[in-house]
This record gives structure tokens, C-alpha cells and sequence, in this order.
């Protein structure tokens, strides 16, 4: 479905993404996870078509990436920027469905329901400032969702929101991606939350990035923040990652296994 | 609360127009009457007609009817080409390298200046008048309108550009509504401008109006009349802006709760 191949970036002379391969199939969930700085958010603004990459081939569902894709959404880092302040959470959602060729009253009913969706019924007329960081994530996600994307990338989108709003955040986006079966790329720096929420962890090297590892989780479909977080395999798989992440090199019996 | 403080604030206007009263009577110079006499002289000027007209006379009607009516529509049409032509030149790096020398020249001419030009090349009267506002106001319009197209979150323009916003989408529900708080910072400081320039208007390039009075009123030693319309435009300028404010409050909203949370 998402096929990146050795994709390369450089700003000016400073080269951030140095061959980078990554392959999700349909449905989903990549975790790229890597140290601050290593050119992650270069890796998805190249997927979105937010920047031409230097070298390299970006391919979504077979198509290459030369403007930006009408079946892609972004949910970003920071929240308070990424609403429109002047608009309610509802005519958030809603905006970018006139390009999907609702009318009025579909648009505010798919807005309605992507609301409900990741419960915020009630907020739909508050407007961002009105609302705490991870309601305004939620609205983000809520977007996402009602625009009914095949890819949807998210950068660090629960970076600015404390431990408990985050644990929801991450199970709501368990929840909803698979939902709708869509294909995400979600890149964080926290390595308990790439092993958490994903199918599949990239671990990026230090920049400029390469791909140190492309680790499958073995946990199952569903997760749950306390037990899966004490399942051995989960333990060990986040002990390698951060290994991994520190610049460490893999462990032969974590890859073996497959 | 409230009532008090308001009142608190405002013990200076009526101490000032009592020293002013004592200190014109005791100089007794025609060029000075005192409040008072500035006062009895408007109302009987402006305030002594029909209660079907709100006691508005005939005079007052040809006084404020015109002045006003040019003063809203210099605003209006400043505000609308203003905006419009900043957000084109602020959204487009190419139309304001072109564009900001002719920008900051035109900013510079001192709008009075360019009557005479607007005379010959235009009616004397309203198109002249018209003019010599537009021109006199729009620069506060079209540069902070720049600077506010110009400014736009880049976070906010990916968003639009993420979702496939069509240019009307992206230029009215994005760039216009980020740009609005310096929009109206602009949009008042021209009604300001505004006023003064609809007076210099009225003197040099027509009849009628308040400003035509006042020069009326000068020429003719009318001095109760000519303080009588400062007092006016002194008002006039002040309401204006107070009800521009109450207007700005509803509409930027966001703009200060957003400020206010984050
Ligand atoms: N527009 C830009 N122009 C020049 N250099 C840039 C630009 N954007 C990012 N960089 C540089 O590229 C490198 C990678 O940046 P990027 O934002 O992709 O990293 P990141 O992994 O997302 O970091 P973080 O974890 O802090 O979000 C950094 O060294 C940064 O300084
Ligand atoms: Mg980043």
C-alpha cells in the first residue's frame, strides 16, 4: 500500500534521511521510532508531499507521490496550531469534506459522527481554545477520520499531552484504525508507544537516518495498557528497541524469531 | 462595579469643561465662547427640529446626512480594495516584490496633497472626496492586511494544502480569518484617518457637510457654530472607534480567548 524506497533528503548540504525504505501493507499500523532530531518529520512530510525529497521514490497504492495525495491525512504534533481557532470543532471536521462533494448537511452529519467517534459529541460546537491539548487532539484525529483517508500519517501526534490523556489517545487510535482498516504511519520518539500501538516498529538511526530495524510486534490485536505493557514479549521487544534506538545494534535472537 | 470605576474614569471630563467654562468667561474673547454657549448654539443648530425626526433639523440632516454617508463609503470602499489587493500581494512573494516600492512611495505622499490631482482628474464633489479618503486610509488596510496574509501559521496552510482546500476555501476560511486580527487593527486606525480626511475632503473639493460648515462657520466668525462642529467630530471619532471596538470583540472572539489560553 505505502512503499518508500530509498528515500533521501537533504537540506542544503545537511543530510537528513540517507536511504530510507519502508513498506506498510493495507491496513496496517507502521510505528516509526527514532532519536530526536533524525529526521523523522522529514520522513512524513515526504510521504505527505509536504516536501519533494531529494532522492528516492514515495509510492501510495502503487501511485508515486508527486503532489499531495487526496486519500492522505496528517495529524500533527502540535494540536494548537493545527486547529483553525476562529472555527468550531465541528466546522473543523467538516471544512475538509467539501472536497469529498458532500453537501451541507452530510458534511456536518459525517463531522457529527467522527465527533462521536472519538467522543466528543458534546464539544462539537466549542472551539479549540475552549477545549484541554488532548480534546484538540482528538478533534485532530476526528478530522482524520471523517475525511475517510486509505493512508493516514500521524507525527508524534500525542508529544504535548500528559501520560493518562496519552494512554487514551493511543488505544483510540488502536481502536479507530482498525475500525476503518486504514494504513498508518504513526512516528514517535517513545519507544513504549511504538511497541504499544503498532503491528510493525522501524527504528531510524541517528541522523542521518537509515533504518536500523524493522521489528514486528507479536502482541496481538488487541492491547491493553496494563496487561500488554507486562507481557514478556512486549518487555523484551521494547528493551530491543530501545537498545536499538540508542544506537545499539540488533539482537540476534529478536530477529531470528522471524 | 463597574458603574464605578466607569465613573472614576470619567470626573476629568466634566472638571475640564467646568475650568474651561470659569477661564473662557473670564477672558471674554469671541474666539473662545465657553461650553455652554458652544453647546446652546448646537442644539439649536441640530437638535431643535420636529420629534418625528428625532428632533434632528433641517440643517443637521445637510450637516451629518452627506458627511456620513462619504465617511462609510471611503471606509468601506478602502476596506474592501485594501484587503483585497493585501492579501493578493501578501499571498504572492512575487506581486510584493513588484509592489512594495510603489507601496511605501504612495504611503508617503501626504493625502492632501493629492486634492488638487483628484480635482482635475476627477468631479468635484463626491468622486474627488471619495478619493482623496480612499487614498488617505487604505495604506493602514493594505499593509497590515500584507503582513497578516503574509504571517499565516505554516502549520495552518499545510493543514489546508494536507486537505485539498480549493483557493476560495483556502483564502476565506484560512488566510482572511488568521489575517483578521491585523486586518482590523488597520480598519480602525483608517476610520480614524477616516474622519480627518473626509474634513480636509469637504474643505478643498466640495459643498455641504460638516466640514464645509466648520470652514462656513470660520470665514463668516461663526465661532459658537465652528466649535460647535469640533465638538461634534471630536464625538463623532469617539463613537466611531466604540463601536468599532464592540464590533471587533464579537468578531475576533477566538482571537482573544485563543490569546488568553495559550
Ligand atoms: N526546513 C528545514 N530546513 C533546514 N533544516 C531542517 C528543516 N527541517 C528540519 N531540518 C533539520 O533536519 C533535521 C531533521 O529534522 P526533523 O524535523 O525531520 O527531525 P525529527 O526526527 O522530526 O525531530 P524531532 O524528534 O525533534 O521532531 C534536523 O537536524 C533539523 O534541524
Ligand atoms: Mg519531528
Amino acid at each position: 500500500m505505502l512503499e518508500i524506497t530509498d528515500l533521501v533528503h537533504s537540506y542544503g548540504s545537511h543530510r537528513v534521511l540517507d536511504g530510507v525504505s519502508i513498506r506498510a501493507a493495507e491496513g496496517e499500523l507502521v510505528c516509526v521510532v527514532g532519536p530526536s532530531g533524525c529526521g523523522k518529520s522529514t520522513l512524513l512530510r515526504s510521504v505527505a508531499g509536504l516536501i519533494r525529497p531529494t532522492g528516492g521514490r514515495v509510492l501510495i497504492d502503487g501511485q508515486p507521490v508527486e503532489r499531495i495525495p487526496d486519500n492522505l491525512a496528517v495529524v500533527f504534533q502540535d494540536y494548537s496550531r493545527s486547529l483553525y481557532p476562529w472555527m468550531t470543532a465541528a466546522n473543523n471536521v467538516a471544512l475538509p469534506l467539501r472536497r469529498r462533494g458532500l453537501d451541507r448537511r452530510r458534511r456536518r452529519d459525517a463531522a457529527m459522527a467522527a465527533l462521536d467517534q472519538v467522543g466528543l459529541a458534546d464539544a462539537a460546537e466549542k472551539y479549540p481554545w475552549e477545549m484541554s491539548g488532548g480534546m484538540q487532539q482528538r478533534v485532530s484525529i476526528a478530522r482524520a477520520l471523517a475525511y475517510r483517508p486509505s493512508l493516514l500519517l500521524m507525527d508524534e501526534p500525542f508529544g504535548s499531552v500528559d501520560a493518562q490523556t496519552r494512554e487514551d489517545l493511543e488505544d483510540l487510535v488502536l481502536r479507530v484504525c482498525a475500525h476503518h482498516g486504514m494504513t498508518t504511519l504513526l512516528i514517535t520518539h517513545d519507544i513504549d508507544e511504538s511497541v504499544y500501538v503498532g503491528d510493525r516498529v522501524i527504528v531510524l538511526t541517528r541522523s542521518p537516518a537509515r533504518v536500523a530495524a524493522d521489528l514486528p510486534v507479536d502482541l496481538g490485536e488487541s492491547r491493553d495498557q496494563i496487561a500488554t505493557r507486562q507481557l514478556d514479549a512486549f518487555v523484551r521487544l521494547r528493551a530491543e528497541v530501545g537498545r536499538l534506538v540508542r544506537g545499539g545494534s540488533p539482537t540476534p535472537t529478536v530477529l531470528e524469531k522471524h | 462595579m463597574n458603574v464605578i470605576r466607569a465613573v472614576g474614569r470619567l470626573w476629568l471630563v466634566p472638571v475640564t469643561l467646568v475650568a474651561w467654562e470659569i477661564a473662557t468667561r473670564a477672558a471674554g474673547q469671541p474666539f473662545f465662547p465657553p461650553p455652554s454657549a458652544t453647546l446652546a448654539r448646537m442644539g439649536e443648530m441640530w437638535l431643535s427640529g420636529p420629534p418625528a425626526h428625532l428632533l434632528l433639523t433641517e440643517q443637521a440632516m445637510s450637516d451629518f446626512g452627506p458627511s456620513l454617508a462619504r465617511l462609510f463609503a471611503g471606509w468601506a470602499l478602502a476596506a474592501v480594495l485594501g484587503v483585497a489587493a493585501g492579501v493578493a500581494i501578501g499571498c504572492s512573494p512575487r506581486l510584493s516584490g513588484y509592489l512594495d516600492p510603489l507601496i511605501h512611495l504612495g504611503r508617503a505622499v501626504p493625502p492632501p496633497l493629492l486634492v488638487p490631482f483628484f480635482l482635475a482628474l476627477l468631479k468635484l464633489g463626491t468622486p474627488a472626496q471619495l478619493a482623496t479618503i480612499v487614498f488617505g486610509i487604505i495604506w493602514p488596510i493594505l499593509l497590515n492586511t500584507i503582513d497578516g496574509a503574509r504571517t499565516v501559521d505554516r502549520q495552518h496552510l499545510e493543514t489546508a494544502r494536507i486537505f485539498g482546500f480549493s483557493t476560495a476555501q483556502r483564502l476565506t476560511r484560512v488566510i482572511v480569518p488568521a489575517a483578521m486580527p491585523k486586518i482590523f487593527a488597520g480598519l480602525r486606525l483608517a476610520l480614524s484617518l477616516a474622519l480627518i480626511l473626509l474634513i480636509v475632503a469637504e474643505i478643498f473639493a466640495g459643498s455641504g457637510g460638516l466640514g464645509y460648515r466648520l470652514l462656513s462657520a470660520q470665514r463668516t466668525y461663526l465661532y459658537a457654530d465652528m466649535w460647535g462642529c469640533l465638538v461634534v467630530l471630536g464625538l463623532l471619532g469617539y463613537l466611531l472607534n466604540s463601536a468599532f471596538l464592540l464590533l471587533e470583540r464579537r468578531v475576533l472572539a477566538w482571537h482573544r480567548s485563543a490569546r488568553q489560553t495559550t
